[in-house]
């Protein structure tokens, strides 16, 4: 019942809390019980034997005092449950985190960026009704009735028969019932899902709405469909209070047939009150934690939907963790190359690169050409180890990369990005995160070399402002300048380069170009190039379609033979991408 | 609690199916009371054996009070979810209806698909705003008056008694629960908003983490802000958890006081002593109306942020509003800016600054420049998206603050690179353009924009989940649901970035084929094929810098003449 397999093995990692928590709530029946039992003996005495009166105070401060332990008992129970449950979220999420950097930039490029930063957040946090609330139920719902009959067997028996005969008759119609309610619940989940789909598309979608005039009478489809997700959520529903109600009625039946069975057996002198009127007391709390057991049933739903989210990208963390550690890298100037290398994209059918060759000589400058989605992109990507080949290898020297310790590779490469990513932090910081012990000077050298120094003088706090924050807005060109100043600064042996695309502003363009051929002096250089300047002053050019080279050589070769190089060339007027 | 009223005055409509859910929520409530209490009168005249009819009243109320309970608390639910989805329904046109005036000027903030996401969670978080926050305390209420009645018939002072407890469980609980946690969700949503901006980066940034080595470190942070997080959180269950332990507490001290006054009365045969036990299990009874009242406040919380989520989008003023009277714009559609300045809100600096030109009808004119120049405030000025700070645009002459912002928008038609697709067919999406198209239209206007293919897919599903586009498809998809609008002119606002050259190129002609019928405007920044166009506006910072034909602009050789050279050098280098 709900019980997920990965959970559970999570929880056994760290039982002790779950186990103090259930023991606390047995002896919090067992006060309850207690309870019960004073409360039928003051109650005796005042009824029917006035005698004794003097034995009240007794009993009422041993009432008091079962109530405060009952109490403290409970709230422990309540807190281990909740620690127990604290413990494992930690966990949870560092093995989660741990999980996401371990898959890389190629995992959360290919996941909707909003949905993993959701789940990161939000779900672990869904699971905690499950570990909290659903679990310890799970033991209470068996051990609280459990107590509560073995307190009323002995004094009746066929009270306290009535009683386990009626308890299995709750998880009975439950598990009935359950199956086609988890369905409904389902189903009334999604019909939810697809309905704030809807009003989050009409919201994202209104600018253009109101392009087109048409925002204002729109407001209506919001009105109808809210209407029809309310009669089908509610042909849902009312199935499943149905069978709650059915719960409720064996509950409440319960009660009653025990008290009128009681009344009669008492008219007959075949029971005493006190015993009866205990077992009537009793009754409603044996009942209860069933009762509760249903409401918590959907906390658990929740938290395994949520783990439906968490668990697949931990393992798929632990399958791709095989990569062996590596050794080290000795010699700086060595080419770099493609050795018949392929790359599908998990998931995909077809292959984004076919046997690709070639080698990037070093201090030259190699470019890459092609129409977009022909590969330059995975390219750059397998030489960044944020993907391996799926056949072929690539070398550098005599060494397959994939024996070289990732991050020791990684550190001997400059890369600048179509979109950089600039962190929640200083503009200072942002730039050191490329090299942390930089000086100052070579940080402002690097930003004289971006032509970053306009843009950080008129910033409110200079290097000190946090991106994003006070209006400041950093628009794609100033990004791009960032990742150049981080290139500088890093002063890599390889630089890999996704050349930016827009070009508007005559004199910033010339800046720019100035900035990244000074880069590119003495370096071994990748390119995807957009501009024939660039793939001018390249050593080589590789055109690359379909995930093929298709041609290779240098401008004047290229552009005398009848293929993509010419053509771009020709519509583009300059502009090669 | 400002928020809270808001709220309820959205709930308004609703009143009387809200009071009925409230009542048979009491109802319930009150048969498990009755159930329990018949149960005690039972066994109690019983013990007393008297003769079998005169317990039969007693075991006539043990039935009828447990089978209602059962079936009140079926119709409670009933009831409250119903109206909760009829209320939600009336929140979410309501907030769309408001939401409709501010776009897209006052919602710049939240461009980001997750704010919006957040709000329709914020929406969605509401639904428990009748049942766990506003129904417990009124049943609870309703239950204390009720108790207060029941045990009056005995002796008042039970009544008093009861009451204080009463009081102590809604209220005192709830504020010692409040002060002991005061600050602590400050704190929390503090927390979370680092979280959030680490989370952010994690995703985002994950290349750059792993390339420049600082991925521990990140993951370090991001754990001890999950560690504090759950501090917090701790902290706040130390109190939370002791909610309904304390609640059944009042229920135990309340029992001792109740008997503490029967004893006395039941020992000078003021009270008959049969009633010890009902009254005493009534008392523990009544205490169920008290057990969700603390969870009630945490939800009051939660949906006290939603709420003020919610408010602090739709409070805001709109930038244009509709005139009174809306005056009609003419046939002829000539434009006029007329010195017209534009700042964007919160901002100093001019997009616009003294801009002075005419949109001639039927005339094809480019607008280039610079980014940041200020060509797209042109275009959202012209969709009425702001009013500008200075100056006057004319349509045909007259001002179009004076026009209703609607038709303004009926009379600009636009192909922009921005185009929302809807999550809905293409028919649905090309239907935007014009609502009262028949299929025969669709498909000419799909033809026209060269997505003929499309002509069989209209029932495809496209936008999110649905059919994978291209950038070029969606550019196409726009250019058709412009063709279909049918608007007398027509903007295009870097409607072909992003393509690759030779989609470009096949659209663009597709677009001033078009266009030929319109008053056209491009806005651009890649200056290819401007021999096409009558006249070219060169912006650069909020400026008109030069203006021209192509040729004369070329001869002129300022900034035009500069960023044609930059972009098409190569070209000109290549033919050598």
């Amino acid at each position: 019942m709900n019980l997920d397999r990965r959970l559970i093995t999570l929880v056994r990692e760290h039982p002790v809390p779950f186990v103090t928590s259930v023991i606390a709530a047995v002896f919090a029946t067992l006060a309850l019980i207690a309870q019960a039992w004073l409360i039928c003996r003051t109650v005796t005495i005042l009824f029917l034997e006035p005698s004794s009166m003097a034995d009240l105070p007794v009993f009422l401060a041993a009432f008091g005092i079962v109530s405060l332990l009952k109490t403290a008992l409970n709230w422990y129970s309540a807190r281990e449950a909740a620690r127990g449950s604290e413990t494992l979220r930690q966990l949870l999420h560092n093995r989660l985190t741990a999980a996401i950097s371990r898959l890389g930039p190629s995992f959360t490029a290919s996941r909707r960026s909003g949905s993993l930063a959701t789940t990161l957040q939000q779900g672990v946090e869904a699971l905690d009704p499950y570990f909290s609330q659903y679990l310890p139920q799970l033991f209470i719902s068996v051990l609280v009735p459990g107590a509560i009959a073995a307190a009323i067997l002995p004094r009746d028996l066929l009270s306290g028969t009535i009683l386990l005969c009626t308890a299995p008759l709750i998880p009975l119609f439950m598990i009935l019932i359950g199956k086609a309610a988890q369905n409904m619940t389902r189903q009334q989940w999604q019909s939810l899902t697809r309905m704030s789909g809807h009003f989050l598309d009409m919201l994202q979608g209104l600018t253009t709405l109101k392009l087109f005039g048409q925002s204002r009478s729109r407001a209506g489809s919001i009105e109808e469909i809210s209407e029809q997700f309310r009669t089908s959520t509610m042909n849902v529903l009312k199935i499943a209070f149905l069978s709650s109600l059915t719960l409720e009625l064996v509950g409440t039946i319960g009660t009653a047939i025990i008290a009128v069975q009681i009344g009669l057996r008492l008219m007959a002198g075949a029971l005493d009150f006190q015993t009866a009127f205990f077992i009537i007391i009793l009754t409603p709390e044996f009942y209860q934690p069933l009762r509760q057991l249903g409401t918590k049933f959907h906390a658990g739903m929740e938290g395994s939907s949520a783990a439906e989210d968490i668990f697949p990208i931990i393992e798929a963390s632990e399958e791709s963790r095989t990569q062996a550690a590596g050794g080290a890298l000795v010699d700086d100037a060595q080419p770099v190359t493609f050795n018949d290398v392929s790359f599908t994209h998990p998931g995909s059918d077809h292959a984004a690169l076919q046997h690709i060759s070639f080698t990037l000589e070093p201090g030259t400058t190699t470019a890459l050409v092609g129409p977009s989605g022909a590969g330059k992109t995975t390219c750059m990507n397998l030489l960044l180890r944020f993907i391996s080949p799926s056949a072929g290898s690539i070398i550098t020297g005599t060494t397959d990369l994939a024996e070289i310790d990732r991050q020791n590779w990684q550190n001997r490469i400059a890369w600048i990005p179509q979109h950089p990513w600039l962190f929640h932090t200083s503009i200072g910081e942002n730039l050191l995160i490329a090299r942390p012990d930089a000086s100052r000077e070579e940080l402002m050298q690097a930003i004289d070399n971006a032509g970053l120094h306009s843009f950080i003088e008129n910033l409110p706090d200079g290097l000190d402002t946090v991106v994003g924050e006070q209006g400041t807005a950093i628009s794609g060109g100033e990004a791009q300048r960032v990742a150049i100043a981080r290139a500088f600064l890093r002063n890599a042996p390889l630089l890999l380069l996704d050349e930016p695309t827009s070009h508007t502003d005559p004199e910033l363009e010339e800046s720019l170009q100035h900035s990244l051929r000074q880069l590119m002096q003495n370096r071994t250089t990748l390119v995807i190039a957009h501009r024939l300047s660039t793939i001018m002053d390249a050593d080589a050019i590789l055109v690359l379609e379909n995930g093929h080279i298709t041609a290779s050589g240098t401008h004047d070769t290229l552009i005398r033979q009848n293929g993509y190089y010419r053509s771009a060339v020709r519509t583009t007027g300059g502009n090669a991408s | 609690m400002n928020i809270l009223v808001k709220l309820l005055k959205l709930a308004r409509p609703y009143t009387w199916w809200l009071l009925l859910a409230l009542i048979t929520g009491w109802a319930t409530i009150t048969s498990s009371i009755g159930l329990l209490m018949t149960a005690a009168w039972l066994i109690a005249k019983a013990a007393l054996q008297p003769s079998f009819h005169e317990l039969q009243i007693g075991i006539v109320g043990v039935r009828f009070f447990g089978i209602a309970r059962g079936v009140l608390r079926y119709l409670e639910r009933l009831v409250s979810h119903s109206t909760t989805f009829r209320l939600l329904a009336r929140i979410r046109v309501w907030f769309y209806t408001s939401l409709e005036p501010l776009a897209p000027a006052r919602l710049s903030n939240y461009k980001s698909g997750d704010l919006l996401q957040r709000i329709v969670g914020d929406i969605d978080t509401l639904e428990n705003l009748y049942s766990r926050v506003i129904a417990p305390p009124l049943t609870a209420l309703l239950i204390t008056i009720l108790m207060w009645w029941v045990l009056g018939i005995f002796a008042w002072p039970l009544s008093l008694a009861l009451f204080c407890f009463h009081a102590l469980a809604a209220l005192g609980i709830p504020l010692l629960s409040a002060h002991l946690t005061r600050g602590m969700a400050t704190k929390l949503s503090a927390v979370r908003t680092a979280q959030q901006a680490t989370t952010i980066d994690f995703v985002q940034g994950m290349a750059e983490l792993q390339l420049f080595n600082r991925l521990d470190s990140q993951l370090a942070g991001m754990n001890t802000l999950k560690e504090q997080e759950l501090d917090l959180i701790r902290r706040q269950n130390l109190v939370r958890n002791a909610h309904e332990p304390l609640v059944s507490l009042c229920m135990s001290a309340a029992v001792i006081t109740t008997l503490l006054i029967l004893g006395p009365l039941v020992g000078s045969g003021t009270l008959d002593s049969i009633w010890s036990g009902v009254i005493v299990i009534g008392v523990m009874a009544s205490f169920e109306a008290f057990l969700p009242l603390p969870a009630a406040l945490e939800h009051l919380d939660a949906d006290r942020e939603a709420g003020k989520r919610i408010f602090d989008i739709i409070d805001a003023e709109p930038e244009v509003a509709t005139p009174e009277n809306p005056l009609k714009p003419g046939a002829d559609h000539t434009i006029g800016f007329h010195n017209v300045s534009f700042s964007y809100p919160g901002s100093r600096r001019k997009a616009l600054d003294q801009v002075s030109f005419t949109l001639e009808h039927g005339r094809k004119t480019a607008i280039v420049g610079p980014s940041g120049a200020g060509k797209s405030t042109i275009a959202a000025l012209l969709h009425r998206f702001y009013n500008p700070t200075e100056g006057t645009i004319t349509l045909r002459g007259i001002d179009i603050m004076n026009l209703d912002p609607d038709d303004v928008r009926n009379h600009v038609g636009t192909v922009s690179q921005r185009t929302y697709l809807f999550a809905r067919t293409i028919r649905e999406n090309l239907l935007i353009g014009n609502p009262q198209a028949d299929d025969e239209e669709l498909k000419r206007a799909l033809e026209e924009a060269g997505l003929k293919t499309f002509s069989d897919k209209l029932d495809q599903w496209a936008g999110q989940h649905g059919m994978q586009l291209s950038g070029g498809e969606r550019q196409r998809l726009s250019l058709a649901r412009a063709l279909l609008h049918d608007a007398p002119v027509l903007i295009l606002d870097e409607a072909t970035a992003n393509l690759d050259t030779i989609t470009e190129k096949a659209i663009m002609e597709n677009m001033m084929a078009f266009g030929n019928r319109k008053t056209l405007v491009a806005i651009t920044h890649r200056l290819y094929g401007m021999e096409a166009f009558d006249r070219i506006l060169v912006l650069k910072n909020g400026h008109i810098a030069e203006q021209g034909s192509h040729s004369e602009l070329m001869a002129r050789g300022g900034l035009y003449a500069a960023m044609w050279n930059l972009q098409h050098r190569n070209q000109l280098d290549s033919g050598s």
